[in-house]
């Protein structure tokens, strides 16, 4: 029997029971179109990690004090002094796949002008800072070298703190504010940068030169951090090892020793939560996967139903010379049709729900053109799958049998 | 000598229900051939059943020999069988078993639906001759629930005609239709048969008999009685002397 005329049996078998194959379809439409959606914000959120921490400056290496990634009793990176600037310095003299580099200290306090105050943190690091980071300024300059020689009381601040304690929009430059009650001179305003997907508020900070921070604010002679840029993306993993090594020897760790300090680029960082939240993804993929099997299965129960119901008429079909292949086809391609329309209408509903979230949860999403082929794919397996043994069976029945059947 | 449509030769069926083997029948020969008109006739329990599927081709005896149209049917699979079924034989049943809510050219295409032989505008155009044939040629498009008793039935025949078969099976095709009806239905057969086509009617009605050119009785899984009717009555006659309804 011709390929065309089992459609048509099977595309009349459904629209004479309209409403109970929709039912049916409901579970893969819903299987489907989660599968969709769910993929769409799992993609999205990664592409969204990805270019959060690449405008953040993709070929960043950061080092902090402490082993952070092991051991269950460690302090916080901040209160680890293994840092120095006599480490930053040997880095910054003998790591040539470095384009930049900075000491970082940092501390939270109170920004104070006037009357209005509003709590962030201060970062104290050398003029290089902007360019690893990738920052540019609003207004203003970034402090010298010399500045940075003097312990300078300058600062430049983010747009947050711009808005907090400068709320009447007058210009910040040249203004004189103050952190922890010491007063800073207002050089520059940083371009303004929004949250990062994780939530925080780049621009929420104010810099100063470290020397700075380091005598005048904190009195501490250890670092918070090292920020680094390499030369190129490809070149950080190297420039992790090559730091790795130095720091190691600077350090004096025997071989047994694990490292007092970590290393990390960015790219280490993408692919940290990259991973993170592909494995949300394929949680929420099997959650999708298993609506789609008891999908299936409804759509195997309706089968069984219909070759039931449908005993007589399979009777007369292999009276009037239809085979038991012919009979199996039919139920089949019944089953496969009702798994494919489910599967259309599913990547339509799973579409329209990936358009909602992005406008109106404003989730950032990413419709993958392989999630839409492998719903499909896996729609038409589960209709050959679970149609399969419905069909065997009423392509088994004896004509006999079936024709007397009431 | 006419052609011999059937030839059955010492055709034996047993069945095995638990430890018991019924002999539903036990030894049956006979010819039909090309252009009769034959009832088979007997009481629940005479073998008339598993004859009728032995000569459908929807069972298989257990031993004898069974020709149709030339063809030995005994030891073809299943598939063979539903071939010689598709092309061969027209099968009429007692309850019409049309399609639901499929019209009734619909529903006489079927058969040809299982010939990959015959395409589409063919099947369409040999559908609407059936049911011309049968006096339906108005309402092609009618679905079985709009057609009355009779009608349905004129649609199987219809059905049964639509693949050319050798031989028109009917079973109790005037079962479910009152006397009037089944008269109607049994001119339409007595003008098929006349037009050359061998028809096998099986049935318990022995007025049926009275309008064939041969009856065979069976009684216990053997044959009673296998006459030729001299005296073949007319079934438009009969029906135009039955008394006008009143409406």
């Amino acid at each position: 029997m011709r390929l065309l005329n089992l459609l048509k049996i099977a595309y009349k078998a459904i629209i004479l029971n309209k409403m109970r194959t929709l039912l049916t379809m409901l579970g893969i439409i819903i299987g489907v179109a989660s599968v969709i959606a769910m993929l769409a914000i799992g993609e999205g959120s990664k592409e969204s990690i990805r270019s959060t921490i690449s405008s953040m400056g993709s070929n960043m290496i950061t080092i902090r004090p402490g082993a952070d990634d092991r051991g269950p009793a460690r302090g916080s990176g901040g209160n680890v002094q293994t840092l120095t600037l006599e480490d930053y310095n040997v880095i910054n003299e003998k790591v040539d796949l470095l384009s930049n580099s900075t000491p970082v200290v940092n501390s939270s306090g109170q920004v104070i002008n006037g009357s209005n105050n509003w709590p962030s943190s201060i970062y104290g690091v050398y003029p290089e800072y902007l360019d690893i980071k990738v920052v540019g300024l609003q207004s203003g300059s970034m402090f010298t070298d010399a500045e940075v020689k003097t312990a300078s009381k300058v600062a430049l601040i983010g747009q947050t703190v711009v808005d907090n304690v400068f709320p009447n929009g007058e210009e910040p430059v040249g203004q004189m504010i103050r952190f922890n009650n010491i007063p800073f001179k207002v050089i520059g305003v940083l371009e303004e940068k929004g949250e990062n997907t994780f939530g925080q508020d780049q621009d929420d900070i104010v810099i100063a030169p470290f020397t700075t921070v380091q005598k005048r604010i904190l009195a501490i002679d250890y670092l918070n951090q090292i920020m680094a840029s390499a030369v190129s993306e490809d070149d950080a993993p190297e420039a992790v090892e090559i730091i790795t090594e130095i720091l190691r020897e600077q350090h004096k760790l025997q071989d047994f020793e694990d490292d007092d300090f970590t290393v990390r680029s960015m790219e280490e960082l993408i692919s940290t939560f990259s991973s993170t939240s592909e494995m949300l993804t394929i949680l929420l993929v099997a959650v999708a996967g298993i609506s789609l099997l008891i999908g299936g299965i409804g759509i195997m129960n309706i089968m069984y139903v219909s070759v039931k119901e449908r005993t007589k008429e399979i009777g007369l079909r292999m009276a009037v010379g239809g085979k038991g292949s012919d009979i199996l086809m039919q139920f089949l391609i019944e089953a496969i049709l009702i798994s494919i329309t489910g599967g259309v209408l599913g990547v339509a509903l799973g579409l329209g729900a990936t358009v909602f979230i992005e406008n109106f949860l404003n989730w950032p999403t990413s419709v993958a053109l392989y999630s839409i082929i492998i719903s499909f794919a896996v729609c038409a397996i589960t209709g050959i799958f679970f149609g399969w043994y419905p069909a065997r069976k009423a392509a088994a029945l004896d004509p006999i049998t079936a024709l007397r059947y009431e | 000598m006419a052609k011999e449509t059937i030839k059955i030769e010492n055709l034996k069926r047993q069945f095995t229900m638990g430890s018991e083997t019924v002999h539903a029948l036990k030894g049956i020969s006979f010819t039909i051939e090309e252009g009769e008109f034959v009832t088979i006739m007997g009481s629940s329990g005479s073998g008339k059943s598993t004859m009728l599927n032995i000569l459908g081709c929807l069972d298989q005896p257990t031993s004898g020999n069974y020709e149709i149209d030339g063809v030995k049917v005994k030891n073809l699979s299943k598939n063979e069988l539903a071939t010689i079924r598709n092309e061969k034989i027209g099968f009429i049943f007692q309850s019409y078993n049309l399609l639901a809510r499929t019209s009734a050219i619909e529903n006489v295409e079927l058969p040809l639906l299982y010939n990959s032989k015959v395409t589409s505008e063919e099947r369409r155009e040999r559908a609407i001759k059936a049911l011309e044939m049968v006096g339906l040629g108005d309402r092609l498009y009618h679905t079985p629930s709009q057609l009355s008793g009779g009608q349905q039935q004129r649609v199987a025949i219809a059905r049964s005609l639509v693949n050319n078969p050798v031989m028109i099976l009917a079973d109790e095709a005037t079962g479910n239709l009152d006397t009037r009806t089944s008269y109607e239905i049994m001119t339409l057969f007595q003008e098929l048969n006349k037009k050359g086509i061998t028809i096998t009617f099986v049935t318990h009605e022995p007025d049926i008999a009275t309008f064939s050119s041969r009856t065979i009785v069976l009684k216990d899984g053997e044959i009673m009685q296998d006459y030729k009717n001299h005296n073949v009555q007319s079934a438009a006659e009969q029906l135009a002397q039955l008394p006008v309804e009143n409406h």
